[in-house]
């Protein structure tokens, strides 16, 4: 069982001293949730779970806990992120081991709430089945038509670059075309895309979860907390609103995982992951180039060869 | 009085509301968000929802609101107060936790010395019309924290679900006003009895689990205590929990425009945000998520008891509701009451 196996590595890490310690994932207070659990001590491992709702990239914390050499679990994506960061120089060789869990999608939670009138009390996975349970009702759902649509078009579930795996690598089959959101959005009128876009943006709170919850958004003073320069008000005209979100994305050129943790971070529910998957194809298409595969391969927007493309310079 | 509003009624009753008063209600924006917004016609208003996204303090501490303009000519710099006298407002549907927090917010804001003209003439300008609680969620801590989902403090009138119709109790001076509303008939013995039914139900399930008396005392025991070493770990530092808080009430004062025109303005500002407490220096008093998170909670369960003799949360559970990484404050209370705070 992955759980066990997981818990396993967790305490012959921590046993060993190889790592200060572990962040995987544990139980939640509430059904359909966990929550990142900080593991220091090889008796306390069986804290570490392993389910549906595993849904935070945990390689948001390399940047948090930066003096302790640590275990991070990881989905596919996640691995991607780590890898990313690695490229980066954002931390020191052998600073990070993943432990690498193929990964079986995620459910969205919010998505499995809403089908349901009342508020679910109980909440368990069996098989390919999610069964629910609240005041007054009881019900099973199938875990494929609750997944979040980042994991829906995934086609790396199976961690790579992880230095130790957990169970089985699954089957690369996406349920949906990859880029199926850009595809959904580009059908649309200019007049509609952007109806879309003031809309998404206008509910924006600025609480920048999406940029705290995201392992490539590091910057030690991003562009909307400086002063001096002042880029952005702080305030909420549409305008600026909408300058923060372009930002944010055209930042991740490149260089993200396409993990979807900022949308799933939301409380607004801002569906604005249209913006980065966009950019992933572009790069893709233009450098034959996929964010943290290939732990080699310099991230293409921040390398130069002599010999580049140069004709869109005119 | 107690009064009984046919629910076939409640749209003509809202568009009463809309004539002589600025009407704000939940309003839906996007499938299971939703926020209080002005109200043009009855039928945006939007309950199913039971706590929009942002609380009602947004309507008198609004997340960004500017104080007044100034504008140079020649030598002379001129000021423009910003906001023009607002008609009289009613609050519509807002749940007995956000009119509490409201509350909470005055004292700080009504204070002896220094009195908040922003918030204070909001205030007084709106009719709060609360809306009992039928189905807390498994969230709503409200009567650990000294309400209750039936909490009338603070509402000048008060709406109950009866199912068909609505249970409507009117409260202060302000609320007299529907005396002689035509679609308010007198409420019967029925009402009552099932009033006091669904207030026991609601009781029953939100129950007093949660153990916050007596959390000002432990907490100042516990200023270096290793439980901030630990407690603070999943906390990314976003501002969630501190926006969506109900009691939050923090801001920052920013000058937006140049030297010739421009505008003063006030933002919420955040505690787990590091730029909260950086200095023009570069210092920084509370440098990572440990004092930040420290500082979250002791405002909230220390400080602000210290001073006003209640604590800062009302327990409407949004931010275990909205946190990305599950933090909930219902577990940070219950270790600083155990005897050896547990971290993890």
């Amino acid at each position: 069982m992955i759980e066990q196996k997981i818990r396993d590595i967790a305490k012959d890490l921590l046993a060993k001293k190889t790592v200060d310690l572990v962040i995987g994932f544990g139980e939640g207070t509430l059904p359909l949730r966990v929550t990142p659990r900080f593991i220091r001590n090889p008796e306390k491992v069986d804290r570490l779970v392993w389910n549906s709702f595993c849904e935070n990239n945990l390689a948001t914390y390399v940047h948090k806990l930066n003096r302790f050499k640590m275990a991070l679990v990881v989905k596919g994506c996640d691995a991607r992120s780590v890898t990313a960061l690695s490229l980066e120089k954002r931390f020191q060789p052998g600073q990070i081991i993943m432990i690498g869990v193929p990964c079986q999608r995620m459910v969205d939670r919010r998505k499995v709430s809403r089908s349901v009138t009342g508020e679910i009390l109980q909440a368990r996975e069996e098989g390919d089945l999610i069964q629910v349970r609240g005041d007054g009702f009881e019900v099973s759902l199938k875990r494929e038509d609750f997944l979040y649509s980042s994991c829906q078009a995934c086609t790396r579930r199976n961690p790579t670059q992880a230095d130790v795996m957990v169970g089985d690598p699954v089957e690369e089959s996406p349920l949906k075309e990859a880029y199926h959101e850009v595809k959904d959005f580009e059908k649309m009128s200019p007049e509609e895309r952007w109806k879309f876009f003031e809309r998404e943006t206008s509910r924006c709170i600025r609480c920048y979860a999406c940029r705290e919850v995201c392992p490539m958004c590091y910057c030690s003073e991003c562009f909307v907390d400086s002063s001096n320069p002042k880029w952005i008000e702080k305030s909420f005209s549409p305008s600026d609103l909408q300058f923060y979100h372009i930002v944010r994305a055209y930042h991740q050129t490149g260089r993200c995982s396409g993990c979807g943790a900022c949308e799933r971070a939301c409380p607004m529910e801002i569906r604005l992951g249209y913006l980065t998957q966009k950019l992933n194809q572009e790069v893709k298409d233009l450098y034959n180039f996929e964010t943290g595969i290939d732990a080699e391969a310099p991230p293409p927007l921040s390398t130069f060869q002599i010999d580049d493309q140069q004709d869109f310079i005119k | 009085m107690k009064f009984r509003l046919d629910k076939k009624d409640f749209r003509s009753f809202l568009q009463g509301l809309i004539e002589p008063y600025e009407l704000f209600a939940p309003v839906r924006l996007a499938e299971g968000v939703s926020a209080y917004q002005k109200i043009d016609h009855p039928e945006e208003v939007d309950l199913r929802q039971a706590n929009p996204q942002k609380p009602a303090k947004d309507l008198f501490f609004p997340q960004s609101e500017v104080m007044f303009r100034y504008e140079k000519t020649g030598k002379q710099t001129s000021t423009i107060p910003a906001e023009e006298a607002k008609p009289e407002r009613v609050l519509f549907g807002a749940r007995p936790c956000d009119v509490e927090a409201i509350s909470i917010i005055e004292k700080v804001f009504a204070g002896k010395e220094n009195t908040d003209v922003y918030f204070l003439e909001k205030r007084r300008k709106t009719m709060i019309i609360g809306l009992g609680c039928n189905h807390p969620l498994s969230t709503c801590f409200c009567s650990s924290a000294g309400g209750d989902p039936f909490l009338r403090a603070g509402s000048d009138v008060f709406f109950i679900d009866l199912g068909e119709a609505y249970f409507v109790e009117s409260l202060t001076e302000k609320g007299k006003v529907f005396q002689n509303n035509p679609f308010l008939r007198e409420a019967g013995q029925k009402d009552l009895i099932l009033v006091k039914e669904l207030e026991e139900r609601a009781f029953e399930k939100v129950g007093f689990s949660i153990p916050i008396d007596g959390i000002e005392k432990r907490l100042d025991l516990m200023t270096e205590s290793a439980f901030w070493d630990r407690v603070h770990e999943p906390c990314i530092g976003c501002r969630i929990c501190t926006y969506l808080c109900p009691t939050c009430h923090c801001f920052d004062i920013v000058d937006e425009g140049d030297s010739q025109k421009g505008q003063r303005v006030r933002n919420w500002d955040s505690c787990l945000s590091p730029l909260y407490s950086l200095e023009t220096s570069g210092h920084n008093p509370r440098p990572t998520a440990r004092e930040r998170t420290r500082q979250r909670l002791m405002h909230k369960f220390n400080y602000y008891p210290k001073t006003f003799g209640q604590v800062a949360c009302v327990g409407c559970g949004r931010c275990i509701l909205y946190c990305p990484v599950h933090f909930d404050i219902r577990k940070a209370i219950l270790w600083t009451s155990s005897k050896r705070p547990k971290v993890f």
